[in-house]
């Protein structure tokens, strides 16, 4: 297992190399550069903007401006954003990861406390009037684009009643312990049920399939013919199967939870990585773009080998050697 | 006489419901017992409603669309159909154990050996986990594992068919149950493995006590391993006799064809015989006797009303119009 572990660790290497190379031309190959954007003032003189170019490297070849990149990279340098002046891409990255944390944290809490209860139980009693309102609840989820969902719960929950903020992650300066605590949580449920909306109905769905194809297993017979009870059969035996897929699928949703919230984080002008993700792409800031980009390529790939770690772990039939 | 019976079954008839009009009548009105240390045998066809038979005394029907109608099951002088689906989880395991067909998918996959055999125990015996392991692994040494610390914590992928039907037969054995019922228990599994696991299950019976209900479909595992047997066809029971009078003197024309159909030793025959036609579906039987489509003895008494099952005075009972309860069969049946 620990060498499986390391040979697949060592792959990250030229895997996170390829993704580089592919990002940065993409990056380069989209027109315009820093200098170039709309906000700029029109009335700067070209010769200035060419100086900075210049300064910045931006006229070297893009082989010569990835080497320097990269070269610097891997001494563990990430740059100076060419946005906002002055400000090291690492200060802007650790400003704003955390916040995206939480969020994705918070939507995968959300689903994993919704989806599996209700899963089970939809199970337990299929074609119920729960389990019709789940799987009801389920198609909308899946059918309903997360901006749109974001809209509408912006709507409803902060304009018409009023319970939650529509933006930001907190509401004034100031406030600390406790209910600093509280103002941020607040702040994460619209865009936390928002995001965690779609995963969850997939998760419903997936684990009442699950579940419901074990239960006419014949190993279910086995434990129902030894005289285990209808709670050992369930939680014991069905579920714990029924889980495999379950749990190696939350392996690659940890790959997506920094990833994942982009447009999410969009909509509710939630400062979190995926807006800076946004905005770098818009100001074409590369070193930013290359910054985030490399993140969530660990992440990414992070994820899927916990996934496969996960898998070996819950069915004792995978084995890696 | 009656008192020695450990399971006594009557008039059981399970049945699933296809549609709002149609019924299958899987098991139509059954009688059978089986005595303290006895092996009976319920032979017949795909389809003849054997499986349902055991499935209805474990109840573990699939319900719905299965039910029991009518009947009592008495296990020991206990009506099962009368208790609660508690008490009914009490008793499996317990008082009745249930070996299956499938030893590769019967076991879960995600538990060890020592684990799923040892359930029984915890639950039914309230072991504490060390006395269940203890147990556990006597049991395994008993069903034939020669290394049964190891096998306590392997996986069943880790083990072959046969070793998984020995961990099943382990299992069925943990509580010392009155009476095991063996679906089809050899039929999945390779000739020379057969007969060992029905070796294995004769050693069992013979140092527990143990009664055995063996469902197969096979006549030389019923030879080799049944004090009696009853012949099922489409849901009823055509014929019953003690292994012997069977095969030395077959009655009902089902029973004569199964016994044609088998390969014999001293006879060289380029065919085996065959009996033409399927069992009839369950939720459309033929009127009168429902073996009558396929028999070559049909007559138009036949198809007029069902037969009763009959008996000879030597608990020798069969279902067919040729017989008039004098024993004596027409001579050209043979």
């Amino acid at each position: 297992m620990y060498k499986y572990i390391t040979r697949r660790v060592l792959q990250f290497i030229p895997m996170l190399f390829l993704v580089t190379v592919v990002v940065y031309g993409l990056a380069q190959a989209a027109p315009g550069d820093p200098m170039s954007g709309e906000i700029l003032d029109p009335d700067i003189p070209a010769e200035v903007l060419e100086e900075r170019r210049e300064a910045l490297g931006l006229n070297d070849p893009i082989p010569v401006q990835y080497w320097n990149w990269l070269s610097s990279v891997a001494v563990g340098d990430f740059g100076q954003s060419m946005h906002y002046t002055g400000r090291s891409v690492s200060e802007l990255v650790t400003s704003r990861i955390m916040n995206t944390l939480y969020l994705s944290l918070f939507a995968l809490a959300v689903t994993i406390l919704v989806a599996i209860p209700i899963g089970i139980y939809s199970s337990k009693k299929p074609y119920s009037l729960l389990d019709y309102s789940a799987t009801t609840f389920a198609f909308l989820g899946l059918a309903t684009p997360n901006f749109f969902a974001a809209l509408i719960a912006i709507y409803f929950f902060s304009f018409q009643l009023g319970w939650f903020p529509s933006q930001g992650t907190v509401s004034s300066v100031g406030l600390t312990g406790f209910e600093y605590f509280i103002d941020k949580l607040r702040h994460l449920i619209l865009p936390g049920f928002t995001l965690g909306l779609a995963s969850t109905a997939i998760y419903m769905r997936y684990l009442r399939t699950e579940m419901l194809e074990v239960m006419g297993s014949d190993f279910i017979r086995t434990a129902r013919a030894k005289g285990l009870g209808p709670g050992s059969v369930l939680y014991k035996h069905t579920l714990r199967n029924a889980l495999i897929p379950i749990i190696t699928l939350l392996g690659f949703e940890f790959g997506t939870l920094l990833s994942g919230a982009v447009i999410t984080e969009a909509v509710f002008n939630y400062p979190g990585l995926g807006t800076l993700f946004l905005n770098s792409i818009q100001n074409r800031d590369y070193p930013v773009i290359m910054a985030i980009n490399l993140i969530l390529a660990v992440t990414i790939l992070v994820g899927n080998l916990l996934a496969d770690i996960f898998y070996a772990i819950v069915d004792p039939r995978i084995r890696y050697d | 006489m009656k008192k020695d019976r450990i399971l006594d079954v009557k008039g059981l008839k399970t049945q699933f419901k296809i549609d709002k009009t149609r019924v299958a009548k899987a098991v139509d009105n059954i009688d059978f017992y089986i005595e303290k240390g006895e092996t009976l045998a319920i032979v017949g066809e795909s389809g003849s409603g054997k499986s349902i038979t055991a499935l209805s005394i474990m109840q573990l029907i699939p319900s719905p669309p299965g039910k029991i109608v009518d009947g009592s099951i008495e296990l020991d002088g206990i009506d099962l159909l009368k208790l609660n689906e508690k008490q009914m989880t009490e008793t499996r395991g317990n008082d009745v154990a249930m070996i299956f067909q499938e030893p590769m998918t019967s076991l879960n996959p995600v538990f060890t050996i020592g684990t799923q055999v040892s359930e029984p125990l915890r639950k039914h015996k309230k072991m504490g986990k060390k006395e269940a392991k203890k147990q556990t692994i006597e049991l395994l040494k008993l069903v034939g594992f020669p290394r049964a610390e190891d096998i306590f914590h392997e996986y069943p992928h880790q083990l072959s068919g046969g070793m998984r039907q020995r961990a099943m037969i382990a299992m069925a054995l943990s509580c010392a149950p009155k009476l095991i019922i063996a679906d089809e228990p050899t039929t999945a599994l390779d000739v020379t493995i057969q007969a060992q696991i029905l070796d294995l299950m004769l050693d069992m019976k013979k140092k527990t006590g143990s009664s055995i209900l063996m469902i197969t479909h096979d006549l030389g595992v019923v030879a080799e391993t049944a004090d009696r047997v009853a012949v099922m066809y489409a849901g009823q029971i055509v014929e019953s006799a003690s292994v012997k009078e069977l095969f030395v003197n077959p009655k009902h024309p089902y029973t004569v064809g199964l016994l044609n159909s088998m390969p014999k030793i001293e006879q060289d025959t380029e065919r085996l015989e065959s009996i033409p036609g399927m069992v009839p579906p369950a939720h459309n039987f033929p009127q009168g006797c429902r073996f009558a489509p396929r028999c070559k003895h049909a007559m138009e008494q036949c198809t007029e009303a069902l037969p009763e099952l009959i008996e000879d005075g030597l608990n020798h009972k069969v279902r067919c119009v040729l017989y008039d309860g004098s024993g004596k069969g027409v001579s050209h049946v043979k």
